[in-house]
């Protein structure tokens, strides 16, 4: 009699299923953009296949920061304090810079409390992907604005809100990050193409992924909501990804779209969408940016990429392996070198 | 009239004025000579580069076999407001401060009249001619020096005269006391090693001084130094650089900082010794040093180098102490290692940043909201400082929860000598680190599960090579196996064991030093700087009032076992102690049977300056009623 065998799971160029990049179970509100974020975190590490034991997730606190814990499960992860990810985040890729990192934020955690950090995360950068799930509120403590959320916004409360966004895309691109961009967690190919991108880079990566509260700002008024994404996104730039272990012989054109070769040899492809477009060039980003705010458009896609730049582990020229396990041969000088040091005070 | 003034003088001689070798001679006869036992103290301006001439004086001292100590009083400033050194010479070897100046030199034109004015009857004042001090005192020994012309004399460029002429005093004094021309000179060059130019012209300066108070100056004084051989051996050392020296022999992997008097010099002088000995062949660095943007990033960085395995540390004072509280509490719930050195200034709030204090002992003990204990090591001297250091952060690994290193200003910005520091021969102790292999071993793992009955549980790192290798740390609620939870009993049981935790960590801090006859009704307790001052006090009080005292010093919080005996063997304990409200002795309550809290009593020190023995000994004798 012929047996059946079930068909083996597909599994991506490291042997493993996509199950071993899942977390546990999601306890964000159905509907949350940032369930969606965390989705396409899980299929970004799994396509690019980077062993999860080699991932550090890293947050701080309100919803966003809880969803480290809804991906890789296989990878060590250290939700923080409020607005402070960016200090354990450089501790931690100091003590091993062998390590890719991953944090998650949110607006408030960025924007408000967290952003002297924020800051100087940006000004150092450390090889770090830094994603701001932003929805423009508090969620945990029950729908205030956050510094994000656009003027004349409204509440469901009806509260307008009457102080100006604080465009982070612009800033971490002012501050020294080496990849600066904005997406939506709806659009799951824009998403998905920037995280490989940023996996496939070294040095500070900046993704304000607009993603929709469903529970205090996703209604008529907000300009974080589902539908406002849908009318309002605005792409600068096509974000398309061929990963280092890939066919690069894709035709492009060269005319129309920046080839970048990333630090491990994969390739980001932009192909430009609006005029002006150079994702080299600081200024045009920054300029971009505030022309889009003024017009009422939320503009997404990568704003801005340099990977000539030295990270921060880079500048401080360490050793190789992990600080973490050096062996005490390598960090407790020897007992001459006391002898001497002693000698000299005498 | 005020040379009228000094005509009448009760010296009878107006010292300022050149004198036959024949009065010379005479003028100390009738008073019998200290040797080796008087201070000295510089009162200049703030900027004016007094710091070579002081650090030459106190080098020379120690160059002469003599038991020395110096203090820096500085203002909180750049350049300008008045600062005072003073330099203690004891052949019995008290570094504590003593109340008393013998010696004043008086640099500073705006405090000089203060300066004169607080000087004990007998003692000696140097000064710029100009300045006629002797006109505000009669019962102090003047020496008037025309500073500005010897100092023009030995040095033409007229805007290196204002350092220069500190190396006059120098000179002065040097001649006054006896000090052994061949030592200045040695302390000297040693002093501009590097810059042969300078050193010269500064030489030049020293010799003009010298010169001129043999010429001129006739010694009425009783101070001189005789040498002494009771500094053989030893070393001179600040107590940051002690600690920075310890931190770096504990094997320090990731440093980071925000500057902060008093203990930036904890960090720039390790930045110093990293770059020399801890940078391989290749030129890469086994180590990173971070200037962060607050004390908040500092310790963020700290516990997230330490949650990923790397021996961190931060060093900060007070207001950084502050800052870092969130994440103290973060670092102790989640249990995260981190060493945190805290020199301690005067609080609260900005306090006097550049003076003394050890007044942060309950802020730090209790640090963060909730129910938090952190574990403090007290160092009380330079060598401690290195010791301490290796051994803080050989506890933190082993106790996976933060240690601070509670030092002051005192210790850590002034220059004291020591014995030489002995190699650490015990290996670094990276506490309970599973590797791949061992979990495969275990063949399973819960981060937060108490297996060995001693409240600490295993962790694993970031990279390490196993599947099950990973957990989730959080600040929040979170059961054995660092899943978030809010079950009473989750919660309950894991604050139980961080409890249990911290009486683990009373039984491996360093345990007490304790000097006792077996006799004494009274005990003293005392840590960190106010040793010097207390074990100079005991002798008073044995001395002056036949007084036994038993002795003992704290070096660790929480209190090893050796502390309660102590406080229960003795009918009354002081606690001595250099802040308002009594801290120690508050945490000691706090540890105490109320019935044994009773036998406490306070002595407590809170000027901003360091402690001395005489005011430990007034208190204890006022308290006594003896």
């Amino acid at each position: 009699m012929a047996t059946t065998t079930a068909p083996a799971p597909k599994v991506n160029r490291i042997g493993l299923p996509v199950v071993d990049y899942r977390g546990s179970k999601t306890t964000l509100c159905a509907g949350c953009g940032h369930n969606a974020i965390s989705e396409r975190i899980i299929d970004a590490f799994y396509e690019m296949g980077v062993q999860p034991e080699r991932v550090m997730k890293l947050s701080g606190i309100g919803c966003s920061s809880k969803s480290p814990a809804y991906f890789l499960s296989r990878s060590h992860g250290f939700n923080s304090v409020h607005g402070r990810m960016p200090s354990v985040a450089t501790g931690a890729i100091l003590a091993n810079q062998t390590m890719q990192a991953i944090g998650v934020s949110g607006d408030g955690d960025t924007a408000s409390i967290g952003m002297g950090q924020f800051a100087h995360l940006m000004r150092r950068n450390l090889p770090l992907i830094y994603i701001i799930e932003d929805n423009g509120v508090y969620g945990l403590t029950k729908g205030q604005f956050s510094a994000t959320a656009d003027i004349g916004s409204k509440l469901k409360t009806g509260v307008i809100n009457d102080l100006p966004a604080i465009d982070t895309c612009a800033l971490a691109v002012q501050l020294g990050a080496t990849f600066v961009g904005r997406s939506f967690s709806g659009d799951k190919k824009q998403l998905l193409a920037m995280l490989k991108a940023a996996i496939a880079h070294k040095g500070t990566v900046m993704l304000d992924v607009i993603s929709p509260c469903v529970t205090f700002n996703d209604h008529e008024g907000s300009t974080k909501s589902y539908k406002y994404m849908q009318e309002h996104e605005e792409a600068i730039s096509e974000v398309g990804f061929v990963p280092f272990f890939e066919d690069i012989a894709i035709d492009y054109d060269a005319g129309s779209t920046y080839d970048v070769t990333m630090h491990d040899g994969s390739h980001l492809r932009l192909r430009k969408l609006h005029e002006d477009y150079n994702p080299s060039d600081r200024v045009a980003a920054v300029k971009a940016l505030m022309e889009a705010h003024h017009n009422g458009e939320v503009l997404t896609g990568v704003f801005y990429i340099d990977t000539e730049k030295p990270s921060f582990t880079g500048l401080l020229n360490l050793v190789d392996e992990p600080l973490a396990t050096l062996p005490q041969e390598r960090t407790r000088p020897s007992k001459q070198v006391l002898s001497e040091i002693m000698a000299k005070l005498t | 009239m005020a040379t009228g003034h000094v005509a009448l003088d009760s010296s009878g001689v107006d010292a300022g004025q050149p004198v036959s070798g024949s009065s010379k001679d005479n003028s100390g006869a009738a008073q019998k000579p200290v040797i080796n036992d008087f201070s000295i103290q510089v009162a200049t301006v703030n900027g004016s580069g007094s710091q070579s001439a002081n650090s030459v004086l106190l080098r020379s001292i120690f160059g002469m076999g003599i038991p020395v100590s110096g203090k820096n009083l500085f203002p909180s400033n750049i350049a300008g407001l008045p600062t005072w050194y003073t330099i203690r010479a004891s052949k019995h070897g008290y570094i504590a401060r003593k109340q008393e100046i013998d010696i004043l030199v008086a640099m500073n034109a705006e405090t000089a009249k203060d300066d004169i004015l607080s000087l004990p009857k007998g003692a000696v004042a140097v000064y710029e001619e100009a300045a006629n001090l002797k006109q505000y005192r009669d019962d102090v020994i003047c020496y008037p020096v025309p500073f500005d012309k010897l100092t023009a004399a030995v040095c033409p460029e007229a805007r290196l005269r204002k350092l220069v002429k500190n190396m006059v005093y120098v000179g002065v004094v040097a001649k006054l006391i006896s000090l052994d021309l061949k030592v200045v000179e040695a302390a000297l060059r040693r002093q501009f090693a590097k810059k042969q130019k300078a050193a010269d012209l500064n030489w030049a300066a020293v010799e003009a001084g010298y010169n001129y108070a043999a010429e001129s100056i006739a010694k009425q004084d009783p101070f001189v130094l005789e040498r002494m051989h009771a500094t053989d051996g030893k070393i001179i050392i600040d107590g940051n650089a002690a600690a920075a020296l310890g931190a770096m022999f504990a094997g320090v992997t990731v440093v980071t900082w925000y500057p902060i008097t008093p203990s930036s010099s904890v960090v720039e002088q390790l930045i110093d010794y990293l770059r020399r000995y801890r940078v391989e062949p290749d030129g890469k660095a086994t180590f990173a040093v971070v200037q962060a943007e607050d004390e908040l990033a500092a310790i963020g960085m700290v516990l997230g180098a330490g949650w990923a395995g790397a021996r961190s540390m931060t060093a900060t004072s007070g207001p950084g102490i502050s800052l870092m509280a969130e994440f103290a509490g973060l670092g102790y719930f989640s249990e995260l290692p981190g060493v945190i050195f805290d020199i301690q200034r005067v609080g609260p709030s900005t306090g006097l940043p550049t003076r003394t204090a050890q007044a942060d002992l309950l802020s730090i003990a209790y640090l963060s909201h909730g129910d938090t204990k952190h574990v403090m090591l007290l160092p009380g001297n330079v060598k401690e400082c290195f010791e301490l250091a290796i051994e803080a952060f050989n506890l933190t690994e082993r106790l996976q929860t933060p240690v601070f290193v509670v030092s002051d200003l005192d210790l850590g910005m002034n220059n004291w000598m020591s014995e030489p520091f002995d190699y650490p021969e015990k290996p670094l102790d990276r506490g309970k680190v599973l590797t791949a292999e061992e979990l495969t071993k275990r063949g399973s793992f819960a981060r937060y599960k108490d297996v060995d009955g001693d409240a600490i549980p295993w962790r694993t790192l970031p990279g390490t090579d196993h599947p099950q290798a990973a957990y989730f740390t959080r600040g929040s609620g979170h059961n054995e196996k660092g899943l978030y939870t809010e079950k009473p009993d989750d919660y309950q049981n894991l604050m139980e064991r961080l409890a249990r935790k911290f009486e683990t960590a009373r039984t491996l801090v360093p345990k007490p030093v304790i000097v006792q006859n077996g006799k004494s009704k009274i005990g003293l307790i005392a840590f960190g700087t106010s040793d010097f001052a207390v074990l100079e006090s005991r002798d008073q009080l044995k001395k002056e009032y036949g007084l036994e005292t038993d002795y003992l010093r704290i070096r660790a919080y929480p209190f090893t076992s050796e502390v309660h005996d102590f406080i229960t063997s003795h009918e009354r304990i002081y606690v001595i102690e250099q802040n308002r409200d009594a801290q120690m002795l508050s945490l000691l309550k706090l540890d105490l049977p109320a019935a044994e809290t009773t036998r406490l009593r306070s002595i407590r020190h809170f000027n901003g300056l360091p402690i001395d023995a005489r005011s430990v000994t007034s208190a204890l004798v006022l308290e006594e009623e003896i």
